[in-house]
């Protein structure tokens, strides 16, 4: 029985988010799906909040890994809740001035780090130890010296070789796995609609 | 000599950590400036698919990234809000990223207060909802469903802006600028391929070579890719514009220029390097 009525429910579901498509009788009962969706994945983030005060209590109970940081995120995760129910979230609340003066850089900030390990990353391991690697190497080149303006002024004709590596090469290649992984989607879905493929239950056999 | 060049390879990373501070910090400093050269591209597709919409069409722009990708994203929107109220074309947008509706709403209000516009005449922002895909697609049966209430409360029925709009169709083009999933591709395959609007994009660098099949096949009109994507829209929207606000895409390009010729250096020392070592060890035929 667990397993019969989840499957059950993945079948009935999943044929009628197919048949709306084809039979308008089902159609009404697809957008009525679709609401139950938006409202299960609201509630999504209900948990995802009570799950990470979870995870971050336990943490500070049992003086896990890395337990002091979990204060911090406990603060900041209450600092923001609070004073958005408290003053609103509107332009000009306290809630907006956290976001826009300690969210905003700290989040700018963490993504900017990218350019320092990318730097030392590619120091290391871009190497040109065949004639492959050498052309990834060449058109890596082509490519950065064609997404700057210094590019153009070194020679004219870098950026449209760059947007042709872009627009030809690349292209062919995105599609190619573009497609792979929409025909791999489909299977996929057809396979938990009948009930084949069962991990998504969390292991039931 | 020989050990010198070999010893290249092993240079410290809080070194090259250092070069690549400098490398950024330096052109900003002293306000370094290039020209941005603007090309037939992604970048100006976008822009003549917007200067094509007659004035008073309306806009759907969606915000969907956070403030990690906003160095990247923001002066895209800026810009293009920035066109789009210039030529009287009214903006309605929402996120399908929670942080997107915030970072939005900055720059909506940005340049609404910069031109004189008026929200809920000019522009309103609508806010977030989850469900990504989702919720496009019941966006296309009904809007006003999925959002009964603006950012701020205001219910929908009372805000001028959305009188004509009523389903996704009723758009004349969507643009997300987006950093991830939920973004383009949802609008891409949600709204563009099942009601037939035009898609413009901005994503950043690292993800526009994805995008590059949608504008193969004409299912995005245009995409701003990057900090150069949005350094290309800057030029553009400034052109003829008298004291145009400043901004932030262009004065980094010169940053972003010297970072990748030290990206360049780094990665050209490594190989000659690697190479010396394998000549060395006899490697090399």
């Amino acid at each position: 029985m667990r397993l019969a009525i989840p499957l059950a429910i993945t079948f009935v579901a999943g044929m009628i988010m197919i048949l709306q498509f084809f039979v308008p009788a089902t159609q009404s009962m697809g957008e009525s799906l679709q609401e139950w969706y938006m409202i299960v994945a609201s509630f999504a983030i209900f948990l995802g909040s009570v799950n990470l005060l979870y995870v971050h209590t336990h943490r500070i109970r049992f003086k896990g890994r890395n337990w002091k940081y979990s204060p911090v995120t406990i603060i900041g995760f209450a600092a923001m809740i609070i004073t958005g129910l408290v003053f609103g979230i509107e332009q000009g609340k306290p809630f907006d001035y956290m976001f826009t003066q300690m969210m905003v850089p700290m989040g700018a900030t963490m993504f900017s780090l990218l350019a320092f390990f990318v730097a030392s990353a590619a120091f290391r391991a871009f190497r040109a130890s065949n004639w492959r690697a050498t052309l990834l190497l060449i058109s890596a080149f082509v490519v950065m010296l064609g997404r700057v303006p210094i590019g153009a002024m070194i020679w004219g004709r870098i950026p449209l070789i760059s947007e042709w590596i872009m627009q030809v090469p690349n292209l062919a290649g995105q599609r190619a796995v573009m497609i792979g992984a929409a025909m791999g989607m489909v299977a996929t879905s057809l396979r938990m609609i009948f009930g084949i493929e069962r991990s998504y239950l969390g292991g039931a056999d | 000599m020989s050990t010198f060049i070999e010893k290249l390879g092993n240079i410290d990373r809080r070194v090259i950590f250092v070069v690549m501070a400098l490398a950024v910090i330096i052109p900003l400093a002293v306000r370094l400036s290039l020209p941005i050269p603007i090309d037939e591209g992604p970048s100006k597709d976008m822009y003549d698919a917007v200067d094509a919409l007659p004035p008073g069409s309306t806009v759907l722009l969606s915000f969907d990234y956070d403030p990690s990708t906003m160095p990247e994203l923001q002066p895209m929107a800026i810009a293009l809000v920035q066109q789009l109220m210039t030529k009287d074309i009214k903006i309605v947008s929402l996120a399908l990223w929670p942080m997107g509706v915030s970072l939005g709403n900055e720059a909506l209000s940005y340049v609404s207060d910069s031109l004189g516009r008026e929200e809920y005449v000019d522009w309103v922002n609508l806010g977030y909802k989850t469900g990504g895909g989702v919720l496009i697609v019941r966006m296309g049966s009904d809007i006003k469903s999925v959002f009964p209430e603006d950012y701020n409360g205001v219910p929908v029925d009372d805000i001028p802006v959305m009188d004509q709009i009523n389903i996704l169709g009723d758009f004349d083009m969507i643009i997300s600028l987006s950093a991830g999933d939920p973004g383009i591709p949802a609008w891409v395959m949600m709204a563009g391929d099942r009601y037939d609007i035009s898609i413009g994009g901005g994503c950043t660098a690292v993800s526009a070579p994805q995008f590059y099949p949608y504008l193969g096949t004409g299912q995005m009109v245009g995409l701003l890719g990057g900090l150069k994507g949005a350094a290309d829209y800057e030029t553009m929207v400034r052109i003829g514009v008298d004291d145009p606000p400043a901004g932030t895409a262009t004065p980094g390009m010169a940053a972003q220029s010297v970072a990748h010729l030290v990206i360049m250096l780094f990665i050209v020392l490594g190989n000659i390097s690697y190479l010396a070592n394998k000549k060395r060890k006899g490697g090399v035929k």
